[in-house]
């Protein structure tokens, strides 16, 4: 066949514009329909209790609760514990992430010494962190630091085990190249196994950030430390209806904040990265 | 064999047209394209790449509406994948059911028609056969390499017993062997099968090698430029047809067109040192 | 539009899922005399730490006086005496039990309304904003709320656990179903498989890898919202019985229920993983072929 190479048709230029230029009728209608869809929720919302479909008690009507949110939302008390949250929030998951970057890199650079640390890893991983409540009450009380512990615990697994599959990812031609052109250990590290592992350990964080949030708002509902989840806890425990619902709509808000940040950041970090760049140039 | 055919026709297009509208701009990656197929004909569809080819093949296949023109298989109008029609896509690695053994992909379709269970196992045992799969019958496609994928969408195409195959440039991500193989493959099946094939390219050698007759395509928007009939031997052998001096004029006439396609395209003034071909004349007139 | 659920650009694979995942399996040849040796290795990489660390703690606790450590044979005689009791039928079945069906639930509704979803981008696109919000909630937050809903019984804590558990699971079938592979899709049409047997063949198939990452990470929530839906306000089940102990400082009994949670945890993923490795077989073949090429 190399004798007779085939004949290929030669590639024309560019077919007619497919590009298109600015907002379409459908990247309108997206965001329309979904506004459209927040309007109904919340139209359904009011009515439901109004026309008694569901007693008053059970799910007060929206613009009642939204009323109950504005007015927490002037207390300072509210502010504090919102602050609270999130300081478990951002500490248990900064901790989390450097203790599991560390180590992650480490064994991942040790496969001989990872390998007697698989069984335990594999044991401890999936221990519920919820599991640690009664330790963390008993040690720390309603401290923060009972709220770090479940934090910490639950989020250090998630990026750790995404850094080890990073590095595991690592293109051996990449690495040998690297190793050829006389880059050092160190260097290598940065130039070859930190860009392979980077979105896998943005993976990671992604995942963390929401189970970060999850459990800082579990411990403060169930032990009582600081925070929104005990507002919760005390406002179900007197009976205050439209305040559970104020505040749960209120960690609503919290996650989306979280979750679009950390999409952000992700995007951001990644952006040389062919997934990312895809999306942004589609 | 000669294109009006002694034969009834089995596939014909007229007038076929494809404008894309995405939002404010519009694409025009058909224009005007009229052919037709004559049953037990191997035809094969050649045109630079981006000329539309896919789309034309969507057509056809009744995946995709046309903005105006027809598709009519045997005389029927085709509005909807017809059940006597079978397309192998190029994206073996896609087309094919990464969750189901070789057997299975190709046993699916015959599930699907209803037949019964003896028929079925008939149909897969003799297709695998022809394509010489059958001790990967077992296998899952992602256990093959990339041409024997390719030849599991053959063989779950003829399976199906279709009056029309479409192909839709299905050697073009194979290595250059096995492509050769594959092609020798599809001459055999068409004339054992007798069936009716359209086999899309963007490969000239491969479209003078394979067809009976070459369409040459224009660059987008898409007409029909050229119509050239191969007479070339029914027996084909990679390396004798493809030494044989009517191969190499037809390769050149075919090559022609479709620089001129190209250069049309770009709207450059033509070189006519360049587009020296028999068919520089015609095809001026049609793609202006 | 990412999700939160899913896993990174570069590894579809489901999260958490095993560090090493199939690479092809490499031929092994027999040594003479080596499988001993090899049997033995893999018994001291596999005991080593773990004994290491119970040593450790062991020792730690023994030397230390504090009260809330107490020694690994006091646990283990208070896991015995407390779990091989009428408490395992009492207390643990039936947290167990409750887990299974909220969890059980969850999938059912969230693969069915993620395919309704995952089909229509019309639909897609008018709850897309609604669903964020809806997912961003922090599922434990739900357990008051259940309480003045439902009260504490047992429909209660399945409530909790299926509203807390489904969003992941619908999230991420919508985003396997979106993403059926087009030229699979055409086959499927041209070899008119449609309705149902295209619904089972192709988009729930196509879709089982996010489905089991979205399952992964409800079965992970399920257990957190059993043992808090029974610690938050119950008279009954395991997380109600470990906080009783702590309450009551009846510490080796506390650590016996925090083992038993651990044992339940690791048992219900390795389950899972099981499960997954025969559901999602083909795709760990087809992954390991993409990385080989």
């Amino acid at each position: 066949m190399t004798a007779t190479p085939a004949t290929r048709a030669p590639d024309p230029p560019a077919p007619a514009v497919r590009r298109r230029r600015g907002p379409t009728r459908a990247d309108l209608g997206r965001p329309l329909l979904g506004a459209l869809g927040i309007l109904a929720l919340l139209a359904l919302w009011e009515a439901v209790p109004r026309l008694g479909v569901v007693s008053d008690r059970y799910l007060p009507p929206a613009t009642d609760v939204l009323a109950a949110l504005g007015v927490r939302a002037t207390t300072p008390g509210f502010w504090t514990a919102v602050g609270d949250t999130l300081a478990g929030w951002a500490l248990g998951l900064a901790i989390a992430f450097a203790a599991a970057v560390v180590l992650g890199f480490t064994l991942g650079a040790l496969p001989r010494v990872r390998a007697y640390t698989t069984s335990t890893v594999d044991f401890l991983r999936p221990i519920p962190s919820v599991a640690l409540i009664p330790l963390a009450v008993l040690l720390y009380g309603t401290d923060i630091r009972s709220t770090l512990l479940l934090v910490v615990y639950a989020c250090f697994w998630l990026i750790y085990i995404q850094v080890l599959y990073g590095v595991a990812d690592v293109d051996p031609v990449a690495e040998q190249t690297a190793r050829s052109y006389g880059l050092g250990r160190l260097a290598r590290v940065r130039h070859v196994v930190w860009p392979t592992t980077l979105p896998y350990l943005m993976t990671g964080v992604r995942l963390a950030a929401a189970v970060a949030l999850i459990l800082s708002i579990t411990a403060q509902l169930i032990i009582g430390s600081p925070g929104i989840g005990r507002e919760i806890a005390v406002a179900q425990s007197s009976g205050a209806v439209e305040s559970v619902y104020a505040l749960i709509v209120a960690t609503g808000a919290l996650g989306v904040v979280i979750n679009t940040g950390v999409r952000v950041l992700e995007r951001r970090v990644l952006r040389w990265h062919t997934s990312v760049r895809g999306e942004a140039t589609a | 064999m000669n294109h009006q055919g002694e034969h009834g026709t089995m596939l014909k297009v007229t007038g076929l047209q494809k404008v894309y509208r995405g939002g404010a701009t519009e694409v025009e990656a058909v224009r005007d394209l009229t052919f037709d197929l004559a049953e037990g004909e191997l035809v094969c569809l050649v045109g630079p790449s981006g000329c539309g080819k896919t789309t034309l093949l969507k057509c056809i296949a009744g995946l995709m509406p046309p903005t105006s023109g027809t598709v009519e298989l045997a005389g029927r109008p085709v509005t909807a994948p017809p059940p006597d029609m079978a397309v192998v896509f190029q994206e073996y690695g896609r087309s094919l059911f990464a969750w189901m053994s070789v057997r299975a992909n190709v046993e699916l379709p015959l599930k699907e028609k209803k037949l019964g269970k003896a028929r079925r196992a008939e149909l897969v045992a003799e297709s695998l056969e022809a394509v010489g799969l059958t001790a990967f019958a077992d296998a899952y496609p992602w256990q093959l390499s990339g041409g024997m994928q390719q030849r599991v969408a053959i063989a779950r195409a003829i399976a199906y017993e279709p009056q029309v195959l479409l192909m839709d440039e299905p050697f073009a991500a194979v290595d250059a062997q096995t492509r050769a193989d594959l092609e020798d493959l599809i001459r055999a099946i068409w004339r054992r099968m007798g069936v009716t094939v359209l086999f899309v390219t963007h490969d000239i050698d491969e479209a003078v090698y394979l067809g009976e007759r070459v369409l040459v395509l224009s660059s987008s928007p898409t007409v029909v430029q050229d119509d050239i009939t191969v007479d070339l031997p029914a027996e084909r052998d990679q390396l004798t047809t493809r030494q044989d001096e009517r191969f190499t004029e037809l390769r050149a006439r075919v090559y022609a067109e479709i620089q001129q396609a190209k250069n049309s395209a770009k709207g450059a003034p033509e070189n006519p040192a360049d587009g020296a071909g028999t068919g520089a004349a015609r095809a001026s007139t049609a793609v202006h | 539009m990412s999700q939160p659920t899913q896993t990174g650009p570069a590894a579809p694979a489901p999260a958490g899922s095993a560090p090493a995942p199939a690479r092809g399996a490499r031929p092994r040849r027999p040594h003479r005399g080596g499988a001993a040796r090899r049997a033995g290795s893999r018994a001291l990489h596999v005991l080593l730490l773990p004994v290491v660390l119970i040593g450790v703690y062991a020792y730690a606790s023994a030397t230390s006086s504090s009260y809330y450590t107490p020694t690994p044979d006091l646990i283990a005689s208070a896991f015995v005496e407390l779990w091989f009791s009428e408490r395992l039928f009492a207390d643990v079945l039936p947290s167990i039990a409750r887990l299974l069906t909220g969890f059980t639930l969850a999938a059912l509704i969230g693969v069915s309304l993620g395919v309704l979803l995952g089909m229509s981008s019309r639909v897609r696109a008018t709850l897309e904003p609604v669903l964020e919000f809806l997912r961003a909630i922090p599922p434990p937050v739900l357990v008051p709320l259940m309480i003045l809903l439902a009260g504490i019984d047992d429909s209660m804590k399945i409530l909790v656990i299926v509203s807390g558990c489904v969003w992941p699971i619908l999230l991420n079938t919508v985003e396997g179903v979106r993403a059926v592979d087009p030229v699979l899709a055409d086959t499927a049409r041209c070899y008119g498989i449609g309705g149902t047997t295209r619904l089972r063949v192709l988009v729930l198939r196509s879709a089982s890898p996010q489905i089991m990452a979205g399952l992964r990470l409800a079965l992970a929530l399920a257990i957190i919202l059993m043992v808090i839906s029974e610690m938050f306000a119950s008279s009954s089940g395991l997380g109600f019985a470990i906080v009783q102990f702590q309450r009551s400082f009846a510490i080796p009994e506390m650590w016996a229920g925090m083992v038993l949670l651990g044992l339940i945890g690791f048992a219900l993923s390795a389950l899972f993983e099981l499960a997954e490795s025969r559901v999602l077989y083909w795709y760990r073949g087809l992954r390991a072929a993409h990385r080989g090429e």
